[in-house]
């Protein structure tokens, strides 16, 4: 049985809907992608996904009915790092990862050594306001906060947005890592499809808020229209 | 400007008074510094609140119980009553323009000064405070023990809450709270619940700088009145986010206009309030975050 | 767009035709309420300006209105070098003099914002009724000014109140086109642009600066003419008559009327007048109601009414009047919500 499982999920930003019935399913310790244009409700997915906006329709987390409000969800499990990275920007590097652990009893300790072993740029600025962090560290710092919760789902919103490649693939690495360390598996919302079909073992790709085109990424990197419309090739 | 006969005593005597005066404006201050802090939302009624407070603990010492037994259960009041008018008043406006919210709370403030108009009389009361008045000799200079007391538990109290908000975890929810309530939520942070507890924290603070304040100047419906306006001004100027600032800024502010109406015959009582507004402008222009405010950085 | 210029172009011929007629149908003493109100919508056009559309607060446009209502008792009394003004030619000389203060006020400003911007501006509330004690030569002191009663001019045959009822509404109508025109044009756009994101509109190429202290400016003017209106009205100034609690009702008028929406304003108009002055009648009119026996009398009951109702508009309208105004008509000018 898989860890995530959506049926039929609808959602709408007032009077316009961005979800027409999106079913995807992610299994324990994979690495799950989501492609797609803009618009095409991606990150809707993921905001419908940690309750951050109402939704309808079946959404199934550990086999049980996920929680509706994102207060719920992190206690559930799910570690939702948002488009824009979400960090806070007038608190310390520290403060921020503390937060990530506030779901957490018990020392943090080893989880903060674990973030600065990925990530020891981190540990550096671990002091500094996290607003005066570069976009690659501030990055950094979302992932680790991320991980400070011990989530069994790690939902990424467009992880590479704005930074340099070798950054990226320092990222992708570090989650990589995590991934094999814990178990812990991912939903990845990704525009550079090429770069998180190395990475990922299933991709759906959206279309205008609905799910057209599914399967395991050679598949997805065989099939022409996919290839054409986000490979480039 | 006429600057009057000079002795040492004397400047010390206007400085202790003027500590005094300041240690009262830092405790309303906190209390709204630490609502500020954690809802970014500035409540008008503040000081009525503290006062409301107040005339319950010299009701609950009219019926016979001393300070130091009515003071707890004013405290559980106070919290009680500040969860309560947050989750009633203001949980409904909570995605409002900050404007909304805070006509809410003048409308709160007017409400609370009717009621205490009506529930206890426009008279003026005695209210005996926990603190001796006998004074001490320091150095040469008369200072009451009661002064003392008063800027002991405002340093206390700041303390304390210094303490809280920089080691606990709560402390740490509220403040993340304050700055960024989505990605709050996502670390599991319950928003909602942190401003009900912000709001709750700050009556505290202000129930107990009404109790200090009541001996010294007479408990009566109106009594925060204008105390709230300095205690405004000492947030500012120590920072609306700091409540170290707050304490700072309500002493420094004390000082400087005992100091400037004793001294400066020009201003006498009509213009103190005036002149601190000035001199805080100068240093807004100088340091527009205020003594200890964090000007935010953001990284575009 | 379209649909939206013509339900507002409507919205004002509606106006214009109620504020002609209204008085064959009120008292002569309503007449005056009337009008008051009045000029409190024409303050509150101008903080609309400045806080609903530039974003800037200010709690100290009561001080604005002050200005305007000494420059005109002054003018008239004292009169310049020698020379008693009219009355009538005094009230756009108060709003310079006040839209001058402002553009003053509006230069330190640039440094603050939000709440610190609110406190100091509150300060100049808090300071400027002293000023007239200290200087009561000029000013007069507490006793103040004392103008000639307002007449209606060119011998027309009309009460003194009609006449002020009607000068008020006249102006007020004008100044609420130029105010409409004014958000409508570029410096309403650059105003908006500097509320929304102020990073964003330096990148764009608007002087923060200049129109940061042009909004000052416009809304003292604004509160400048008001306040003119009021001493000619009240037919005396003193430090009482512009008092500091009145730039704190100028804010919830705002508020109340949806800081953005200049329709609004009425609303926010009506509400501190009606709720200064009829506090007991609302008072009078809860006793109805079985259960409470709220005696008007007692200290302490207007208090609790005006902070009620305060409480409940804004708990039921937190986007005030405009707000609901633009939720009820809405549909008629639909906008499309597109996701970033």
């Amino acid at each position: 049985m898989s860890l995530l499982e959506l049926r039929n999920v609808e959602a709408r930003y007032g009077p316009v809907k961005a979800l027409h019935g999106v079913s995807l399913t992610v299994g324990g310790g994979e690495l799950v992608a989501v492609l797609g244009a803009n618009g095409a409700g991606k990150t809707t997915t993921l905001r419908a996904i940690s309750g951050t906006v109402r939704r309808t329709g079946d959404l199934v987390f550990g086999g049980k009915a996920l929680p509706r409000r994102p207060e719920g969800t992190a206690r559930a499990g799910i570690a939702h790092v948002p488009e824009g990275r979400g960090t806070f920007s007038d608190l310390t590097v520290w403060e921020n990862l503390r937060l990530g652990a506030y779901t957490r009893r018990g020392g943090i300790k080893d989880d903060a050594r674990r973030v600065f072993g990925f990530f020891p740029r981190l540990e550096e600025r671990r002091h500094q306001q996290a607003g005066t962090l570069s976009g690659g560290e501030q990055q950094m710092l979302a992932l680790g906060r991320a991980m400070m919760a011990r989530p069994k789902l790690l939902l990424l919103d467009e992880p590479s947005l704005g930074l340099a490649p070798i950054v990226v693939n320092e990222i992708f690495e570090a989650l990589e890592r995590m991934k094999g360390q814990d178990g812990m598996s991912v939903l990845v919302v990704e525009q550079n499809a090429n770069l998180v079909l190395a990475h990922a073992a299933r991709a759906y790709v959206l279309e205008v808020g609905a799910v057209v085109v599914e399967g395991t990424s050679d598949e997805l990197r065989a099939n022409q229209s996919v290839r054409k419309s986000y490979l480039g090739y | 400007m006429p600057i009057a006969a000079f002795t040492w005593t004397e400047f010390a005597q206007q400085l202790a008074a003027g500590i005094r005066e300041g240690a009262i404006y830092a405790g309303l201050a906190l209390a709204i510094v630490i609502i500020y802090r954690s809802t970014r939302v500035i409540n008008f009624a503040q000081g009525e609140m503290a006062t409301f407070t107040t005339f319950i603990a010299w009701s609950l010492m009219n019926q016979g119980l001393t300070f130091w037994e009515a003071f707890p259960i004013v405290l559980a009041i106070a919290f009680t009553g500040g969860v309560v008018i947050e989750r009633t008043l203001i949980r409904p406006v909570e995605n409002a323009p900050v404007l909304t919210i805070v006509i809410i709370t003048l409308g709160l403030a007017l409400l609370l000064n009717g009621l205490m108009n009506l529930i206890w009389g426009g008279a003026n009361v005695q209210f005996h405070g926990p603190f001796s008045t006998r004074t001490i000799d320091v150095g040469g200079v008369p200072v009451s023990v009661q002064d003392i007391g008063i800027v002991a538990v405002s340093i206390l109290l700041v303390g304390l809450l210094a303490l809280f908000f920089r080691f606990t975890k709560l402390g740490l929810g509220m403040r993340a709270a304050a700055v960024n309530r989505d990605s709050s939520r996502l670390v599991g942070v319950r928003v909602s619940w942190m401003f009900a507890l912000g709001w709750g924290i700050a009556t505290v603070l202000g129930a107990v700088a009404g109790m200090m304040i009541a001996p010294v100047v007479f408990l009566d419906p109106n009594m925060m009145q204008t105390i709230l306006l300095y205690a405004f001004a000492a947030a500012v100027l120590g920072g609306l986010d700091s409540p170290v600032g707050a304490v700072v800024g309500g002493i420094l502010l004390g000082v400087t206009i005992t100091l400037l109406g004793r001294y400066v015959g020009f201003i006498g009582s009509t213009l103190k309030l005036p002149a601190a507004l000035l001199l805080i402008l100068v240093l807004l222009l100088v340091r527009p975050g205020g003594l200890f405010g964090k000007v935010a950085v953001r990284r575009v | 767009m379209r649909r939206r210029l013509w339900l507002e172009l409507s919205a004002f011929v509606v106006l214009a035709a109620v504020v002609a007629l209204l008085p064959r149908f009120v008292s002569d003493f309503r007449a005056r309420e009337l009008a008051i109100v009045g000029m409190y919508f024409i303050a509150l056009l101008g903080l609309s300006i400045l806080t609903g559309f530039n974003g800037q607060i200010s709690l100290g446009n009561g001080a604005f209105m002050a200005i305007g209502g000494y420059t005109t008792a002054i003018l008239s009394v004292d009169g310049f070098y020698g020379h008693q003004v009219r009355d009538l030619w005094t009230i756009p000389i108060a709003g310079v003099v006040a839209g001058i203060a402002g553009l003053v006020v509006g230069l330190p400003a640039l440094r603050l914002s939000g709440l610190y911007l609110a406190l100091i501006t509150f300060g100049i509330a808090v300071s400027f009724p002293q000023l007239p004690k200290k200087f009561d030569h000029f000013f007069g002191g507490t006793t103040g000014k004392i103008l000639n009663l307002a007449k209606p001019p060119f011998g027309l045959s009309t009460t003194t109140n009609n006449w002020i009822y009607y000068l008020t509404w006249g102006i007020a109508l004008v100044l609420l086109v130029a105010a409409w025109l004014l958000v409508r044009g570029k410096t309403g756009r650059a105003f908006k642009a500097i509320r929304d994101s102020e990073v964003a509109a330096v990148s764009s190429g608007i002087s923060i600066g200049r129109y940061k202290t042009l909004a000052f400016g416009i809304s003292a003017f604004y509160a400048g003419v008001a306040g003119s209106l009021y001493a000619i009205a009240n037919a005396y100034v003193n430090p009482d008559v512009f008092p500091i609690i009145l730039s704190v009702y100028l804010v919830v008028g705002l508020a109340v009327g949806g800081l953005d929406s200049l329709f609004g304003m009425i609303a926010g108009a009506a509400l501190i007048y009606f709720l200064q002055n009829h506090a007991d009648t609302v008072a009078r009119w809860l006793n109805h109601l079985p259960a409470l026996s709220l005696d008007p009398q007692k200290p302490g009951i207007p208090s609790v009414v005006f902070g009620i109702v305060l409480i409940v508009v804004m708990i039921l309208l937190p986007t005030g009047v405009g707000g609901l105004v633009r939720r009820l008509f809405g549909p008629l000018t639909t906008r499309l919500y597109t996701r970033s």
